[in-house]
């Protein structure tokens, strides 16, 4: 599903991912390791479209659609709900009975309660519950997730957990963890940057 | 084989020949005019104003090859013929200004719609500069320069357009004008330094490309060593 | 084709909304246009024709859009929530329209003041002038929204927003003033729609690659 040959990518002068090759199956998991600053963080921006190549090929066999990204930042509008939030880029996506598709996940997420708070009065771990909630509205087919459980508390946490236990089967994965053991067990493939 | 081999120098030698030919021409060949001396200008501005012309669309050109064609050189050739048609934007302004100076009195003239019209455009392009410099190098950086230089050349157009069209409501201070009704050996004279405003403009690109080609495989070649 | 004009729908909506509940970008604009007439008036010595202060109508409704037009893509850029836009399956030209459209609405908020203002201040507004002002709306919006995502990509954006778009928008103040002052007004609304139709397709079709990084 996933194939680069000699991936590289430069920012001004600096090259932050060089001469990558990679082959990831259909309903594989990558495990991607490697301290802070190695080049994480872009390989997955350039597997989930946010940044082009400089150098070398990279090919992703599922369309935008498909794909569901979870980076740094939570990518919610701050002074809209989190049910605004949802509906917006349930919209966006096209995403089949909308309504009751984000009820279920915002329930699932625990922040049924908070669904008519604007985002900007949420606390971290509520964030990244609600920016989960959104890589995963459409269903996507690929998930891109940049260290998933940072800011998560222990409930959310295990929330997510269960969600990758869940989806392990139904999806592509790409993951980068700064607790990679948390997730071994459900790698099949590992990339680790120096 | 030779000419392909060096094809920068045979260039500013082009250059070179067609300018003093030029030269020779304006002083002693082409006839005076009424205007006298001051008309002698007119064989350097005007043909720097075409070549200016000629570099923001050489610019605008290679900017669709950077986003058509995702040429890998596109965007480096499109920086430096803009920055070629700054360099001659400049000089159109300056020997448009002294042409003024000397016919009319005043270092600047709203009246002379070419000389406006630079005016913008030296605006418009400088901006090019601040833009590029603002950003990192990268595939963002060549779009969006290659976006401003095809904006830059539709400006073109419609900026001249928009000065005819001010003057109805500016009345700018009426210049009494002699049309540019050329005879033959005026017209060939014109010609020539049209050439050889154009090979200059040429030779200085390549040349400027070369230097600029060579300053990023250097900055390649120390990145390959250090990474 | 009518998915692409719901997405467009869908992210202008999202733009009025977020206005709505912040409220910073056109409250300042309208303290911003008002304040300049004023001070335009100080600025045009008695002997100045009415047509003159008509000139620096046209000036106050540049800079005017300009800090609309500022405010544009900030949040986009700093939070990055512009990603979130690039990454769903909607055309990238579509969130060039929706900004366009949204800023269109700041601008034409704004002026739904300054122009009762500029005609208690100076003088009347013809059918024209109004034309005029609808018509160069179009292309500073259309032009600007480029820009201003141009602008937020690099360092110094503030700085670099008014030095793309100025040299851009002196044909739409050619168009804009030649419709307000001289006899032949629909000239004028000509040129500024063929302005507004010729940047329009290209700023259109330029946006996706402005966008991608």
């Amino acid at each position: 599903m996933i194939q680069a040959r000699g991936l590289g990518r430069r920012f001004g002068e600096k090259r932050v991912l060089d001469g990558v090759d990679l082959d990831l199956a259909r309903g594989g998991f990558l495990l991607v390791t490697g301290p802070n600053g190695s080049g994480k963080t872009t390989l997955l921006r350039l597997i989930a479209g946010l940044l082009v190549p400089t150098a070398g090929e990279l090919r992703v066999d599922a369309p935008r659609e498909r794909v569901g990204f979870l980076g740094h930042e939570p990518l919610v509008y701050r002074e809209l709900t989190a049910l605004e939030n949802l509906d917006l880029y349930g919209r966006l996506y096209r995403v089949p009975e909308r309504r009751e598709r984000i009820g279920m996940l915002l329930e699932r997420f625990g922040l049924w309660d908070a669904r008519n708070r604007r985002a900007e009065t949420f606390s971290r771990g509520m964030l990244q519950r609600l920016a989960l909630g959104r890589a995963l509205l459409h269903d996507p087919e690929l998930l891109v997730l940049d260290e998933p459980f940072s800011a998560l508390d222990e409930g959310g946490a295990a929330l997510l957990d269960r969600e990758l236990a869940e989806l392990r089967l139904r999806a592509t994965f790409v993951v980068t963890s700064h607790d990679p053991e948390r997730v071994a067990h459900l790698a099949t493939d590992r990339l680790a940057f120096a | 084989m030779w000419l392909r081999n060096n094809q920068v120098p045979a260039l500013a030698g082009l250059a070179a020949v067609l300018l003093c030919t030029s030269i020779a021409l304006i002083f002693f060949y082409a006839p005076v005019d009424e205007d006298g001396l001051n008309q002698k200008i007119f064989y350097f501005h005007v043909p720097i104003a075409f070549t200016a012309y000629a570099c923001f669309g050489w610019g605008a050109w290679k900017g669709l090859m950077v986003l058509w064609k995702r040429k890998p050189g596109a965007d480096l050739e499109s920086y430096v013929a803009i920055h070629q048609g700054v360099i001659f934007g400049a000089l159109t302004l300056i020997t448009g200004s002294l042409w003024a100076k000397f016919r009319w009195g005043v270092w600047w003239t709203w009246s002379e719609r070419q000389l406006v019209l630079f005016l913008v455009l030296f605006l418009f392009y400088s901006a090019y500069f601040m833009l590029r410099y603002s950003l990192e190098a990268g595939p963002q950086r060549e779009n969006l320069c290659a976006v401003y230089a095809l904006f830059g050349v539709v400006l073109i157009p419609i900026s001249l357009l928009a000065i005819r069209l001010a003057e109805n409501y500016i009345h700018p201070v009426a210049f009494n004008k002699h049309g540019p009704q050329m005879a033959g050996s005026q017209f060939f004279t014109f010609l020539v330094a049209l050439a050889g405003m154009l090979a200059l403009a040429a030779a200085l690109y390549r040349v400027e490309l070369l230097g600029k080609r060579l300053d990023q495989r250097l900055r390649e070649l120390r990145e390959a060593l250090v990474g | 084709m009518s998915r692409y004009f719901a997405d467009v729908a869908v992210l202008a909506r999202k733009d009025l909304r977020l206005e709505l509940r912040a409220r910073s970008t056109v409250p300042s604009m309208l303290l911003f246009v008002i304040t300049a007439l004023v001070v335009f008036h100080f600025a045009l010595p008695a002997e100045s024709s009415e047509l003159a202060a008509k000139g620096m109508l046209w000036v106050a409704i540049v800079f005017t859009a300009l800090l609309g037009l500022g405010r544009a893509f900030v949040a986009e850029r700093e939070e990055r929530l512009i990603d979130g836009l690039l990454l769903a399956p909607c055309d990238r030209s579509a969130i060039w329209l929706a900004k366009t459209l949204s800023v269109l609405g700041f601008l034409v908020v704004a002026e739904l003041v300054a122009l009762p203002a500029f005609a208690l201040f100076f003088s009347g507004i013809d059918g024209a002038t109004v034309a005029g002002v609808a018509l160069a709306d179009l292309g500073i919006c259309a032009v600007g929204t480029v820009l201003a995502a141009m602008a937020v990509a690099g360092r110094a954006r503030e700085l670099l927003l008014p030095l793309l778009f100025l040299p851009l928008a002196i044909p739409i103040v050619v168009g804009g003033v030649g419709a307000s002052v001289t006899d032949e007004p629909a000239r004028y609304l000509g040129f500024l729609a063929l302005y507004d139709a010729v940047f329009a397709i290209i700023s259109w079709a330029s946006f996706e690659y402005v966008v991608t990084e």
